[in-house]
């Protein structure tokens, strides 16, 4: 009995999972594994489209005779690249209509036209006419013959589909693509943004952590930069550091910080002169990065926030009668409640930033130093339109990807053992 | 009273004052006001005075005539002595000057000698100072895009400082830049759009997620426990690795240019979450009232449908919200997907929009204000059940 119970409930657990398992499983595990398979092949943007016969229909009167008329079908292979085999070509026509002089490729059956064109090169052209005739001898209705479309089937290698491999996109991605100069990049834009946004995270929530007039809105505007749209954002900050109308820009002018506009977003580095020692700033990386701190350190709030509400009151009161001050209730209660928290967070926004393509896509596009890993796989597929390339620099991220989750995992089992 | 709590109140309460006064006079610069310098020196030693008469003073007079005292003397040193300026920029200094006198108020010289004042004094002043500053600057940019969106190209460029609105214009002229968007770039199709493709999302979410997250939460099944890891596993995976495969397949297969593809997309990314989201609610739902059911003779769909979801409403409204934020602010794929204008999602036309050097930047702003708006009115009327589900969405620690 137990056991037909038991089986009934394995059967509604798939069912009720499937559905659900099968659209993840199509739309986001196929592409990784796709991506494996594309990364070894040479395939350019335009190989992608499969090859597809095409006709366009245009039909002409003939002159003094208004029973007769011209049809021209402009046939052609969409492909640049690759043939079509056994084109096949099929058209109606009208009742009472008939052709005339038929192509000898082509045959009639009850009011239907068959053709067979046999294979198409690439780029193959050619203009098929044929000529119509009213069997009753009326005129022919030219706008109901040019509304009937024709139809074209045609056999054709799908590039993707073949089994020619090579090495050569991931040689490309390692020896000829300043690989070295990405990984730094990406690095230097993932620490620094995930450091950033979590200190600033544990300033807002010790922040909103206190009583004061207006807190909840406070809490409310800190996450206003999380929700709002990447886009309409981005676009924002653009504008308020252009170099020559952005508010930024003129306001520290205005105020004599600066003496000449600072293309923010535009210039890979930055002088400055400190202490007669002349350091290198990454200016446009860094541009970038405060906007990735900006945006994300909202979600370090929210976690941190909610961990220290959950801070026992008993603690702060215990240490406030033992004569603690602020600063070491911080360091010798609050820190040590949120080292868990921070930990985790650390590691999903590492992630997580690690991955960001709309914000750096959005502000530079990837220029001026800026080209991180996820750049330069939109860059590699649709800029270059090597869609191989892309792939190998996906597969690269992945690869990265799970020695973060690795160790990741690894950190959550320690902790979960530890409690 | 200590001599080190003296000076750290008497320095730092100055500087927090400074950078009141600072945000004020930018806010004040915006509204086309030439104004060059922040008056640093100045300032600073006005603030320290204030601060050390408020201690010498101390309780010997009401706390609001001493206010409007020293709120006084400042606003007449800074507005008459130094510089001349319309009369509501000094309300505005006299208002600041108010508030910062009632804020010192409280500290006496008695409370300067208790312990560890120093440091209360510094951590208070850091807390009144990081309220403002992290308003301003997180606002800042909205309120830029606002105003943005009610100017001219000319006059933009003509004075980029010049924020304010001339509120004497006509109607139609004050908002220009939304009747240009509505008429000229169908921005109404795209609104359209892209209320369709997110409430699609959610729809199509929930509808596959809630059995899911059912059969992982109460259920035993064989891959029960790998099913919980990958998704979460699943959920760390970036959009950018799906997009090269996405693109070739979807092209072979039409999909592209399609608010379906777009749709079957989302409805993909947003599952995990969902899923994982949902089976942590579900789990805290009693057993037994499952078990009462099963003895009534229903089925697991009876189950859902009479028992689970009318009990967990907040939790899959938190869910629905999520999702429709996430499907409405989406860029990437609607980038790689759409290249026809007629299908575009809000994103993707204003990124379209800005590709066009010669757009005039009012006309950006005003469509970064129609995609924004909905997702913050959204997000602060609903705010209590989105942040517990974005913290639910962790990892507890």
């Amino acid at each position: 009995m137990s056991d037909t119970l038991s089986k009934i409930e394995k059967r509604t657990a798939y069912i009720l999972i499937l559905p659900a398992v099968f659209l993840v499983f199509s739309i986001i595990l196929f592409p990784i594994f796709a991506n494996v398979w594309i990364s070894f092949k040479e395939v350019g943007l335009k190989d992608i489209r499969i090859p597809e016969p095409r006709a366009k229909k245009i039909v002409k009167t003939i002159k003094d005779s208004p029973d007769q008329l011209k049809v021209i079908y402009k046939l052609r292979n969409s492909s640049l690249i690759l043939e079509i085999r056994d084109v096949k070509f099929q058209d109606k026509l009208p009742k009472n209509i008939k052709p005339i002089n038929l192509d000898e490729r082509c045959r009639v059956i009850s009011n239907k036209i068959y053709c067979e064109f046999g294979n198409w090169e690439a780029k193959y052209k050619e203009n098929f006419q044929i000529l119509l005739m009213s069997s009753d001898g009326k005129p022919i209705n030219k706008k109901e013959i040019k509304t009937i479309k024709p139809k074209l089937t045609g056999k054709s290698d799908n590039i993707l589909l073949n089994t020619n491999f090579t090495l050569k996109n991931f040689k490309k991605v390692f020896f000829q693509n300043e690989f070295f100069d990405l990984l730094s990049t990406t690095f230097y834009y993932t620490f620094f943004g995930t450091i950033g946004s979590i200190v600033f995270g544990i300033l807002t929530a010790q922040l909103v952590n206190q009583k004061f007039f207006g807190r909840t809105f406070m809490r409310s505007v800190l996450l206003f930069p999380y929700v709002g749209p990447v886009v309409a954002l981005a676009y924002t900050w653009e504008l308020l550091l252009d170099p020559y109308s952005g508010t930024l820009n003129n306001l520290l002018m205005n105020f004599q910080v600066i003496q000449e506009p600072l293309n923010l977003l535009g210039q890979k580095y930055l002088t400055i002169n400190f202490f007669g020692f002349d350091l290198k700033l990454r200016l446009a990386l860094t541009t970038v990065i405060i906007f990735e701190i900006w945006r994300y350190f909202p979600l370090a709030f929210l976690f941190i926030l909610a961990r220290l509400q959950a801070v026992p009151k008993e603690l702060y009161e215990a240490a406030e009668v033992d004569g603690a001050g602020p600063l070491q209730k911080f360091i010798n209660i609050t820190l040590p409640q949120i080292t868990a928290v921070i930990s985790i967070l650390f590691m999903i926004r590492f992630i997580w930033n690690f991955n960001k393509f709309e914000d750096i896509f959005l502000l530079t596009g990837g220029a001026s130093g800026t080209r991180t890993l996820p750049i330069n796989v939109y860059e590699q597929g649709f800029t270059i339109s090597d869609i191989g390339m892309g792939s190998a620099v996906s597969i690269v991220i992945v690869a990265l990807l799970l020695i973060f989750m690795f160790v990741y995992f690894k950190l959550i089992g320690k902790r979960a053992d530890e409690n | 009273m200590k001599t080190k709590s003296l000076i750290y109140y008497a320095l730092i309460s100055s500087i927090f004052l400074f950078s009141l006064v600072s945000i004020w006079k930018i806010l004040v610069t915006l509204q086309g006001v030439e104004l060059k310098n922040f008056n640093f020196a100045l300032i600073i030693t006005l603030g320290i005075a204030i601060s050390l008469l408020n201690l010498l003073i101390g309780e010997k007079l009401n706390y609001l005539i001493k206010s409007t005292f020293f709120a006084l003397i400042f606003t007449i040193v800074d507005g008459y002595i130094v510089q001349l300026m319309p009369i509501w920029y000094n309300i505005g200094i006299f208002a600041i000057l108010i508030f910062f006198s009632l804020k010192i108020n409280k500290y006496n010289q008695k409370y300067l000698a208790s312990e560890h004042s120093s440091q209360i004094v510094v951590f208070d002043f850091l807390t009144l100072f990081g309220i403002v500053l992290f308003s301003f600057v997180i606002l800042f940019p909205f309120y830029m895009m606002l105003i943005t969106s009610f100017k001219t190209q000319a006059a933009l460029l003509i004075n980029p400082l010049d924020f304010s609105i001339n509120f004497n214009q006509d109607f139609k002229e004050l908002f220009k830049s939304y009747f240009v968007i509505f008429d000229t770039y169908k921005f109404g199709r795209y609104i359209l759009i892209s209320t369709f493709v997110s409430v699609g999302t959610v729809i199509v979410t929930l509808l596959f997620a809630i059995p899911a997250a059912y059969a992982v939460a109460r259920l035993n099944f064989f891959g029960k426990n790998f099913l919980s890891t990958s998704i979460l596993i699943i959920y760390m995976f970036p959009a950018i690795v799906l997009v090269i495969p996405l693109y070739t397949v979807f092209s072979q297969l039409g999909l592209r240019n399609s608010v379906g593809g777009l749709l079957i997309v989302y409805t993909a990314t947003t599952l995990p979450v969902a899923i994982y989201m949902l089976q942590g609610y579900f789990r805290s739902i009693p057993k037994e009232l499952e078990e009462a059911a099963i003895m009534d003779k229903l089925n697991w769909f009876g189950i859902i449908i009479k028992i689970i979801l009318p009990l967990s409403i907040p939790a899959i409204s938190s869910v629905a919200l999520y999702v429709f934020m996430i499907a409405w602010n989406e860029f990437l794929f609607s980038l790689m997907f759409l290249d026809n204008p007629n299908s575009f999602t809000l994103s993707r036309a204003i990124q379209y929009l800005s590709g066009d050097a010669e757009t005039p930047r009012q006309y950006l702003m005003a469509g970064s204000v129609v995609v924004t708006i909905p997702v913050l009115l959204i997000f602060v009327y609903f705010e209590k059940y989105l942040v517990s589900g974005l913290t639910a969405g962790s990892v507890k620690g």
